[in-house]
Protein backbone atom coordinates (compact mmCIF):
# COMPACT_ATOMS: atom_id res chain seq x y z
CA UNK A 1 0.00 0.00 0.00
CA UNK A 2 1.28 3.28 -1.40
CA UNK A 3 1.52 5.84 2.15
CA UNK A 4 2.22 9.00 0.73
CA UNK A 5 4.54 9.91 -2.02
CA UNK A 6 7.60 7.74 -1.69
CA UNK A 7 6.70 5.34 0.48
CA UNK A 8 4.97 1.48 0.60
CA UNK A 9 3.87 -0.05 3.74
CA UNK A 10 4.08 -3.67 3.96
CA UNK A 11 0.47 -4.88 5.08
CA UNK A 12 1.94 -8.61 4.90
CA UNK A 13 5.34 -8.10 6.86
CA UNK A 14 7.68 -9.71 5.10
CA UNK A 15 10.12 -11.66 7.22
CA UNK A 16 13.82 -11.79 6.57
CA UNK A 17 14.02 -15.72 7.48
CA UNK A 18 17.83 -15.91 6.35
CA UNK A 19 20.94 -13.38 6.82
CA UNK A 20 25.10 -14.26 5.79
CA UNK A 21 27.73 -11.85 5.48
CA UNK A 22 31.36 -12.77 4.33
CA UNK A 23 34.00 -9.84 4.37
CA UNK A 24 37.32 -9.52 4.08
CA UNK A 25 40.56 -9.71 5.77
CA UNK A 26 40.58 -6.00 6.44
CA UNK A 27 36.69 -6.18 7.63
CA UNK A 28 37.33 -9.01 9.57
CA UNK A 29 39.50 -7.23 11.73
CA UNK A 30 37.93 -4.43 12.22
CA UNK A 31 35.24 -3.40 14.63
CA UNK A 32 32.56 -5.85 13.51
CA UNK A 33 34.55 -8.44 13.00
CA UNK A 34 33.44 -10.80 15.08
CA UNK A 35 29.45 -10.92 13.77
CA UNK A 36 30.26 -11.79 10.44
CA UNK A 37 29.32 -15.30 9.54
CA UNK A 38 32.93 -15.67 7.31
CA UNK A 39 36.08 -13.95 7.35
CA UNK A 40 38.26 -15.02 3.93
CA UNK A 41 41.66 -15.27 5.16
CA UNK A 42 42.81 -13.62 1.84
CA UNK A 43 41.38 -11.28 -0.43
CA UNK A 44 41.40 -13.24 -3.41
CA UNK A 45 39.35 -16.14 -2.27
CA UNK A 46 41.12 -18.82 -4.11
CA UNK A 47 40.33 -17.53 -6.97
CA UNK A 48 43.21 -16.19 -9.96
CA UNK A 49 40.99 -12.57 -10.54
CA UNK A 50 39.83 -10.35 -7.67
CA UNK A 51 36.73 -10.08 -9.94
CA UNK A 52 36.51 -14.36 -9.79
CA UNK A 53 36.68 -13.53 -5.63
CA UNK A 54 33.82 -11.17 -5.63
CA UNK A 55 31.90 -13.33 -7.40
CA UNK A 56 32.37 -16.12 -4.90
CA UNK A 57 32.02 -13.95 -2.18
CA UNK A 58 28.13 -13.27 -3.93
CA UNK A 59 27.86 -17.43 -4.09
CA UNK A 60 29.21 -17.84 -0.62
CA UNK A 61 26.46 -14.96 0.82
CA UNK A 62 23.54 -16.91 -1.27
CA UNK A 63 24.72 -20.29 -0.08
CA UNK A 64 25.53 -19.21 3.52
CA UNK A 65 21.69 -17.15 3.77
CA UNK A 66 19.68 -19.68 2.43
CA UNK A 67 21.21 -22.18 4.88
CA UNK A 68 20.48 -20.30 7.28
CA UNK A 69 16.90 -19.63 6.53
CA UNK A 70 17.09 -23.37 6.22
CA UNK A 71 16.05 -24.14 3.01
CA UNK A 72 17.67 -25.16 -0.27
CA UNK A 73 18.31 -22.60 -3.37
CA UNK A 74 15.01 -24.44 -4.82
CA UNK A 75 12.73 -23.27 -2.87
CA UNK A 76 14.28 -19.58 -3.66
CA UNK A 77 11.90 -18.06 -6.20
CA UNK A 78 13.98 -15.44 -7.03
CA UNK A 79 17.37 -13.79 -6.60
CA UNK A 80 17.70 -10.04 -6.22
CA UNK A 81 21.25 -8.90 -6.64
CA UNK A 82 23.53 -6.32 -7.77
CA UNK A 83 26.77 -4.73 -7.15
CA UNK A 84 29.76 -1.79 -8.55
CA UNK A 85 31.27 -3.75 -11.18
CA UNK A 86 30.28 -2.96 -14.95
CA UNK A 87 27.23 -4.89 -15.98
CA UNK A 88 26.71 -6.04 -12.29
CA UNK A 89 29.10 -9.20 -13.37
CA UNK A 90 29.71 -10.39 -10.14
CA UNK A 91 25.86 -11.02 -9.42
CA UNK A 92 25.23 -11.92 -12.85
CA UNK A 93 28.12 -14.69 -13.00
CA UNK A 94 27.44 -15.60 -9.65
CA UNK A 95 23.85 -16.07 -10.61
CA UNK A 96 24.81 -18.50 -13.13
CA UNK A 97 25.78 -21.33 -11.04
CA UNK A 98 22.48 -21.35 -9.31
CA UNK A 99 19.13 -22.78 -10.86
CA UNK A 100 17.33 -19.54 -9.76
CA UNK A 101 15.05 -16.51 -11.86
CA UNK A 102 17.18 -13.50 -11.26
CA UNK A 103 17.02 -9.59 -11.39
CA UNK A 104 20.20 -7.79 -11.49
CA UNK A 105 19.46 -4.39 -9.66
CA UNK A 106 21.48 -1.15 -9.91
CA UNK A 107 21.94 0.95 -7.10
CA UNK A 108 25.91 1.75 -6.64
CA UNK A 109 26.04 1.44 -2.81
CA UNK A 110 22.43 1.63 -2.40
CA UNK A 111 21.64 -1.63 -3.84
CA UNK A 112 21.10 -3.58 -0.45
CA UNK A 113 18.37 -1.78 0.50
CA UNK A 114 16.90 -1.56 -2.98
CA UNK A 115 17.04 -5.08 -3.25
CA UNK A 116 15.61 -5.47 -0.02
CA UNK A 117 13.04 -2.94 -0.82
CA UNK A 118 11.53 -4.32 -4.26
CA UNK A 119 12.02 -7.96 -3.06
CA UNK A 120 9.51 -6.49 0.38
CA UNK A 121 7.06 -5.68 -2.57
CA UNK A 122 7.42 -8.91 -4.30
CA UNK A 123 6.61 -10.94 -1.23
CA UNK A 124 3.65 -8.39 0.00
CA UNK A 125 1.99 -9.13 -3.22
CA UNK A 126 2.29 -12.58 -3.20
CA UNK A 127 3.94 -12.85 -6.21
CA UNK A 128 6.83 -14.42 -4.93
CA UNK A 129 7.34 -16.83 -1.15
CA UNK A 130 10.90 -16.91 -0.85
CA UNK A 131 13.18 -14.37 -2.15
CA UNK A 132 16.72 -13.58 -2.00
CA UNK A 133 18.40 -10.26 -1.71
CA UNK A 134 22.49 -9.81 -1.84
CA UNK A 135 25.06 -7.69 -2.81
CA UNK A 136 28.81 -7.05 -2.74
CA UNK A 137 31.92 -5.26 -3.05
CA UNK A 138 35.91 -5.47 -3.18
CA UNK A 139 38.56 -3.01 -2.77
CA UNK A 140 40.21 -4.46 -5.52
CA UNK A 141 37.96 -4.60 -8.19
CA UNK A 142 36.65 -1.39 -7.63
CA UNK A 143 40.02 0.14 -7.41
CA UNK A 144 40.67 -0.79 -10.52
CA UNK A 145 37.68 0.27 -12.10
CA UNK A 146 37.23 3.25 -10.35
CA UNK A 147 40.60 4.76 -9.58
CA UNK A 148 43.80 3.71 -9.96
CA UNK A 149 46.11 0.37 -10.19
CA UNK A 150 46.31 -1.02 -6.52
CA UNK A 151 50.56 -0.99 -6.65
CA UNK A 152 50.31 2.78 -7.93
CA UNK A 153 52.16 4.68 -5.17
CA UNK A 154 49.86 7.72 -5.16
CA UNK A 155 48.49 9.11 -1.84
CA UNK A 156 44.60 9.08 -1.42
CA UNK A 157 43.08 11.90 -0.47
CA UNK A 158 41.31 12.85 2.63
CA UNK A 159 37.80 12.98 1.46
CA UNK A 160 38.36 9.48 0.11
CA UNK A 161 36.28 6.57 1.52
CA UNK A 162 37.75 2.93 1.61
CA UNK A 163 35.56 0.24 -0.73
CA UNK A 164 34.67 -2.31 1.78
CA UNK A 165 35.58 -6.37 0.25
CA UNK A 166 32.48 -7.80 1.72
CA UNK A 167 29.12 -9.49 0.80
CA UNK A 168 25.48 -9.70 2.15
CA UNK A 169 22.34 -11.99 1.37
CA UNK A 170 18.99 -11.59 3.03
CA UNK A 171 16.70 -14.25 2.48
CA UNK A 172 12.84 -12.34 2.58
CA UNK A 173 9.70 -14.88 3.01
CA UNK A 174 5.97 -14.55 3.38
CA UNK A 175 5.93 -16.57 6.52
CA UNK A 176 8.54 -18.09 9.08
CA UNK A 177 10.27 -16.08 12.11
CA UNK A 178 12.26 -13.50 11.31
CA UNK A 179 12.41 -9.48 11.48
CA UNK A 180 10.15 -7.88 9.36
CA UNK A 181 10.30 -5.55 6.85
CA UNK A 182 7.23 -2.72 7.32
CA UNK A 183 8.23 -0.13 5.06
CA UNK A 184 10.53 0.78 2.61
CA UNK A 185 10.86 4.70 0.73
CA UNK A 186 12.13 4.96 -2.50
CA UNK A 187 14.57 7.53 -3.50
CA UNK A 188 14.93 10.06 -6.21
CA UNK A 189 17.80 11.17 -7.53
CA UNK A 190 19.77 13.63 -5.94
CA UNK A 191 22.79 15.49 -7.08
CA UNK A 192 23.77 19.10 -5.74
CA UNK A 193 26.73 19.38 -8.18
CA UNK A 194 29.75 17.84 -6.14
CA UNK A 195 32.46 16.88 -9.04
CA UNK A 196 35.06 15.36 -6.45
CA UNK A 197 34.56 11.85 -7.15
CA UNK A 198 36.73 11.16 -4.13
CA UNK A 199 34.51 12.68 -2.04
CA UNK A 200 31.18 10.52 -2.12
CA UNK A 201 29.62 11.29 1.21
CA UNK A 202 29.44 15.02 0.35
CA UNK A 203 28.22 13.83 -2.77
CA UNK A 204 24.99 11.11 -1.36
CA UNK A 205 24.35 13.04 1.41
CA UNK A 206 21.71 15.06 -0.35
CA UNK A 207 19.83 12.13 -1.14
CA UNK A 208 20.12 10.65 2.04
CA UNK A 209 18.44 13.64 3.04
CA UNK A 210 16.04 13.73 0.57
CA UNK A 211 14.55 9.79 1.08
CA UNK A 212 15.17 10.59 5.09
CA UNK A 213 12.72 13.77 4.81
CA UNK A 214 10.06 11.99 2.27
CA UNK A 215 10.39 9.01 4.98
CA UNK A 216 9.21 11.00 7.61
CA UNK A 217 6.80 13.02 5.83
CA UNK A 218 4.80 10.00 4.37
CA UNK A 219 5.12 8.14 7.67
CA UNK A 220 4.05 10.94 10.22
CA UNK A 221 7.28 9.95 11.91
CA UNK A 222 10.69 11.67 13.55
CA UNK A 223 13.87 10.39 13.74
CA UNK A 224 13.23 9.52 17.73
CA UNK A 225 10.58 6.89 16.66
CA UNK A 226 13.27 4.50 15.48
CA UNK A 227 15.70 2.76 17.92
CA UNK A 228 18.44 3.43 14.83
CA UNK A 229 18.48 5.31 11.86
CA UNK A 230 21.57 4.12 10.36
CA UNK A 231 22.67 4.92 6.86
CA UNK A 232 24.72 2.82 4.32
CA UNK A 233 28.78 4.68 3.64
CA UNK A 234 27.84 8.28 3.84
CA UNK A 235 31.06 7.85 5.70
CA UNK A 236 32.88 10.89 8.14
CA UNK A 237 32.45 13.66 6.44
CA UNK A 238 28.56 12.35 4.81
CA UNK A 239 27.37 11.75 8.06
CA UNK A 240 28.30 15.03 9.12
CA UNK A 241 26.64 16.78 6.10
CA UNK A 242 23.24 15.06 6.66
CA UNK A 243 22.85 16.34 9.98
CA UNK A 244 23.75 19.68 9.17
CA UNK A 245 21.08 18.97 6.00
CA UNK A 246 18.52 17.50 7.93
CA UNK A 247 18.57 19.87 10.86
CA UNK A 248 18.31 22.84 8.22
CA UNK A 249 14.89 20.42 7.45
CA UNK A 250 13.96 20.71 10.70
CA UNK A 251 14.32 17.13 11.99
CA UNK A 252 17.50 16.38 14.91
CA UNK A 253 19.84 13.14 14.24
CA UNK A 254 20.60 12.59 17.60
CA UNK A 255 22.64 9.17 18.77
CA UNK A 256 20.42 7.13 17.29
CA UNK A 257 21.92 8.12 13.89
CA UNK A 258 24.84 6.10 12.46
CA UNK A 259 26.76 4.90 9.19
CA UNK A 260 27.84 1.81 8.45
CA UNK A 261 31.08 3.20 6.51
CA UNK A 262 32.06 5.13 9.82
CA UNK A 263 31.44 2.05 11.79
CA UNK A 264 33.08 -0.27 9.59
CA UNK A 265 36.78 0.11 10.22
CA UNK A 266 39.04 0.69 13.31
CA UNK A 267 40.72 4.27 13.29
CA UNK A 268 43.86 2.80 13.27
CA UNK A 269 43.03 1.07 10.52
CA UNK A 270 43.54 4.18 8.34
CA UNK A 271 40.38 4.11 6.11
CA UNK A 272 40.17 7.78 5.95
CA UNK A 273 36.51 8.77 5.93
CA UNK A 274 35.47 5.30 6.31
CA UNK A 275 33.61 2.49 4.54
CA UNK A 276 32.13 2.59 1.74
CA UNK A 277 30.67 -0.40 -1.26
CA UNK A 278 27.61 -2.51 -1.51
CA UNK A 279 29.19 -4.94 1.00
CA UNK A 280 29.29 -2.16 3.45
CA UNK A 281 26.15 -1.55 4.91
CA UNK A 282 25.08 -5.33 3.21
CA UNK A 283 27.39 -7.23 5.58
CA UNK A 284 26.55 -4.78 8.92
CA UNK A 285 22.77 -5.65 7.98
CA UNK A 286 23.53 -9.07 7.16
CA UNK A 287 25.17 -10.00 10.78
CA UNK A 288 25.08 -7.70 13.38
CA UNK A 289 21.87 -5.34 12.84
CA UNK A 290 19.28 -7.89 12.04
CA UNK A 291 21.24 -10.09 14.88
CA UNK A 292 20.58 -7.36 17.39
CA UNK A 293 17.06 -7.13 16.02
CA UNK A 294 16.37 -11.05 16.26
CA UNK A 295 17.94 -10.49 20.01
CA UNK A 296 14.89 -7.68 20.69
CA UNK A 297 18.29 -4.93 21.34
CA UNK A 298 16.53 -2.90 18.43
CA UNK A 299 13.12 -2.99 18.08
CA UNK A 300 12.18 -0.84 14.75
CA UNK A 301 15.31 0.43 13.00
CA UNK A 302 15.37 2.77 9.67
CA UNK A 303 18.16 1.19 7.53
CA UNK A 304 18.80 3.16 4.31
CA UNK A 305 21.97 2.60 1.66
CA UNK A 306 23.14 5.37 -0.06
CA UNK A 307 25.05 4.73 -3.49
CA UNK A 308 26.68 7.59 -5.60
CA UNK A 309 25.82 6.29 -9.73
CA UNK A 310 29.22 7.78 -10.95
CA UNK A 311 30.66 6.48 -13.89
CA UNK A 312 34.69 6.93 -14.81
CA UNK A 313 33.34 7.50 -18.44
CA UNK A 314 30.54 10.57 -17.15
CA UNK A 315 33.22 12.15 -14.38
CA UNK A 316 35.69 12.40 -16.80
CA UNK A 317 33.06 14.15 -19.37
CA UNK A 318 32.90 16.44 -16.64
CA UNK A 319 29.96 15.44 -15.06
CA UNK A 320 28.62 15.79 -11.47
CA UNK A 321 28.19 13.03 -9.37
CA UNK A 322 24.56 12.34 -8.72
CA UNK A 323 23.28 9.76 -5.60
CA UNK A 324 20.49 7.88 -4.63
CA UNK A 325 19.24 6.41 -1.14
CA UNK A 326 16.50 3.74 -0.57
CA UNK A 327 15.25 3.35 2.97
CA UNK A 328 13.53 -0.02 4.65
CA UNK A 329 12.24 0.08 7.87
CA UNK A 330 12.84 -3.53 9.81
CA UNK A 331 10.97 -3.99 12.87
CA UNK A 332 11.00 -7.05 15.74
CA UNK B 1 16.72 29.44 -4.18
CA UNK B 2 17.47 28.32 -7.61
CA UNK B 3 19.52 24.97 -8.79
CA UNK B 4 22.59 26.30 -9.58
CA UNK B 5 22.56 28.89 -6.58
CA UNK B 6 22.01 26.13 -3.77
CA UNK B 7 24.84 23.74 -5.77
CA UNK B 8 27.32 26.67 -5.15
CA UNK B 9 26.32 27.07 -1.90
CA UNK B 10 26.93 23.19 -0.76
CA UNK B 11 30.07 22.59 -2.46
CA UNK B 12 31.54 26.28 -0.39
CA UNK B 13 29.98 24.39 2.76
CA UNK B 14 31.43 21.09 1.27
CA UNK B 15 34.93 22.33 1.13
CA UNK B 16 34.72 24.40 4.35
CA UNK B 17 33.77 21.09 6.64
CA UNK B 18 37.10 19.24 4.15
CA UNK B 19 39.85 19.07 6.49
CA UNK B 20 42.92 20.15 4.97
CA UNK B 21 45.80 17.78 4.48
CA UNK B 22 48.30 19.71 6.72
CA UNK B 23 51.12 20.85 4.26
CA UNK B 24 54.35 20.70 6.67
CA UNK B 25 54.10 17.16 7.49
CA UNK B 26 53.15 16.24 3.84
CA UNK B 27 56.32 18.33 2.19
CA UNK B 28 58.72 17.10 5.01
CA UNK B 29 57.87 13.57 4.34
CA UNK B 30 57.97 14.13 0.57
CA UNK B 31 61.24 16.32 0.84
CA UNK B 32 63.49 13.62 2.74
CA UNK B 33 62.42 10.53 1.34
CA UNK B 34 62.69 11.95 -2.32
CA UNK B 35 66.32 13.36 -1.39
CA UNK B 36 67.21 9.74 0.01
CA UNK B 37 65.83 8.33 -3.23
CA UNK B 38 68.51 11.22 -5.16
CA UNK B 39 71.32 10.10 -2.43
CA UNK B 40 70.69 6.79 -3.37
CA UNK B 41 71.05 6.82 -7.28
CA UNK B 42 73.88 9.60 -6.77
CA UNK B 43 75.48 6.60 -4.56
CA UNK B 44 75.10 4.13 -7.48
CA UNK B 45 76.43 6.28 -9.63
CA UNK B 46 79.86 6.89 -7.45
CA UNK B 47 79.57 3.22 -7.10
CA UNK B 48 79.79 2.58 -10.73
CA UNK B 49 82.63 4.90 -11.28
CA UNK B 50 84.87 3.55 -8.33
CA UNK B 51 84.38 -0.16 -9.37
CA UNK B 52 84.44 0.37 -13.10
CA UNK B 53 87.12 3.71 -13.46
CA UNK B 54 87.53 3.17 -17.08
CA UNK B 55 83.56 3.29 -17.47
CA UNK B 56 82.15 6.57 -19.56
CA UNK B 57 80.63 8.81 -16.82
CA UNK B 58 76.99 9.39 -19.11
CA UNK B 59 77.49 5.22 -19.35
CA UNK B 60 77.34 5.11 -15.63
CA UNK B 61 74.63 8.02 -15.18
CA UNK B 62 72.35 4.92 -17.59
CA UNK B 63 73.08 2.22 -15.22
CA UNK B 64 72.11 4.26 -11.92
CA UNK B 65 68.80 4.83 -14.07
CA UNK B 66 68.59 1.47 -14.87
CA UNK B 67 68.86 0.57 -11.36
CA UNK B 68 66.25 3.02 -9.86
CA UNK B 69 63.71 1.61 -12.18
CA UNK B 70 64.43 -2.25 -11.43
CA UNK B 71 63.99 -0.89 -7.78
CA UNK B 72 61.09 0.91 -8.16
CA UNK B 73 59.57 -2.27 -10.31
CA UNK B 74 60.70 -4.65 -7.73
CA UNK B 75 59.11 -3.00 -4.53
CA UNK B 76 56.05 -2.69 -6.69
CA UNK B 77 55.92 -6.12 -7.54
CA UNK B 78 56.48 -6.56 -3.44
CA UNK B 79 53.97 -4.55 -3.24
CA UNK B 80 55.51 -2.23 -0.74
CA UNK B 81 55.93 0.77 -3.21
CA UNK B 82 52.12 2.10 -2.73
CA UNK B 83 53.12 2.28 1.13
CA UNK B 84 56.12 4.02 0.67
CA UNK B 85 53.67 6.48 -1.98
CA UNK B 86 51.09 6.87 0.60
CA UNK B 87 53.73 7.74 3.53
CA UNK B 88 55.89 10.40 0.59
CA UNK B 89 54.06 11.22 -1.88
CA UNK B 90 55.79 13.31 -4.73
CA UNK B 91 59.01 12.39 -2.75
CA UNK B 92 58.51 9.06 -4.59
CA UNK B 93 56.64 9.84 -7.67
CA UNK B 94 58.79 12.70 -9.11
CA UNK B 95 61.77 10.62 -9.18
CA UNK B 96 62.22 8.45 -12.31
CA UNK B 97 60.90 5.49 -9.57
CA UNK B 98 57.61 7.00 -9.71
CA UNK B 99 57.33 6.53 -13.29
CA UNK B 100 58.87 3.00 -13.01
CA UNK B 101 55.84 2.08 -10.53
CA UNK B 102 53.15 4.02 -12.98
CA UNK B 103 53.82 1.36 -15.98
CA UNK B 104 54.56 -1.80 -13.43
CA UNK B 105 51.45 -0.83 -11.49
CA UNK B 106 48.94 -0.91 -14.34
CA UNK B 107 50.90 -3.95 -16.05
CA UNK B 108 50.69 -6.12 -12.55
CA UNK B 109 46.59 -5.37 -12.47
CA UNK B 110 45.55 -6.29 -15.89
CA UNK B 111 47.36 -9.37 -16.62
CA UNK B 112 44.92 -11.33 -15.98
CA UNK B 113 42.81 -9.67 -18.71
CA UNK B 114 45.70 -10.60 -21.57
CA UNK B 115 49.06 -9.97 -22.55
CA UNK B 116 48.52 -7.92 -25.39
CA UNK B 117 44.63 -6.14 -24.70
CA UNK B 118 45.77 -6.44 -20.75
CA UNK B 119 49.36 -5.94 -19.90
CA UNK B 120 50.77 -4.29 -22.97
CA UNK B 121 47.62 -1.80 -23.80
CA UNK B 122 47.14 -0.73 -19.59
CA UNK B 123 51.03 -0.66 -19.06
CA UNK B 124 51.03 3.23 -20.32
CA UNK B 125 47.73 4.14 -18.94
CA UNK B 126 49.18 6.39 -16.22
CA UNK B 127 52.72 6.94 -18.15
CA UNK B 128 51.37 7.61 -21.26
CA UNK B 129 49.87 10.91 -20.50
CA UNK B 130 53.67 12.08 -19.15
CA UNK B 131 55.47 10.29 -22.57
CA UNK B 132 52.78 12.46 -24.57
CA UNK B 133 53.51 15.63 -22.72
CA UNK B 134 57.04 15.10 -22.60
CA UNK B 135 57.41 14.51 -26.87
CA UNK B 136 55.27 17.57 -27.21
CA UNK B 137 57.00 19.97 -25.14
CA UNK B 138 60.18 18.49 -26.18
CA UNK B 139 59.22 19.59 -29.66
CA UNK B 140 58.01 23.10 -29.08
CA UNK B 141 61.65 23.67 -27.17
CA UNK B 142 63.56 22.45 -30.12
CA UNK B 143 61.29 24.53 -32.37
CA UNK B 144 62.49 27.08 -30.45
CA UNK B 145 65.62 26.35 -30.17
CA UNK B 146 65.78 26.79 -34.32
CA UNK B 147 64.77 29.69 -34.34
CA UNK B 148 66.93 31.96 -31.64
Amino acid sequence: MKLGNQTIVFKNRPKIIGNYAVVGPKEGAGNFGSYFDYVMKDDRFGEKTYEGAERKMVETAIVGAIDSAGLIPKNIDILLAGDLLNQIISSSYAARSFDIPYLGLFGACSTMAETLAVGACLVDGGFFNNIACCTASHFSTAERQFRFPLELGNQRPPTSQWTTTAAGCSILSSKGNGPSVTMATFGKVTDWGITDVNNMGAAMAPSAMSTLVAHFEDTHTRPEDYDLIVTGDLGKLGSEVLIDLMEDKGYKLGVNYCDCGQMMFRREQKPLMGGSGCGCSASILNSFLINKIKSGQYKKILFMATGALLSTTATQQGETVPGIAHAVVIER
Amino acid sequence: MNETERNVKYNKYVNAKIAKTKAFPSLFNAFWVGGLVCVLGQGINDLLLYFFPTMAEQTAWSYTLIALIFLASFLTGLGVFDRIGQFAGAGTIVPITGFSNSIASPAMDFKNEGIIYGLCVKMFSIAGPVIVIGIASSIIVGLIYLFI
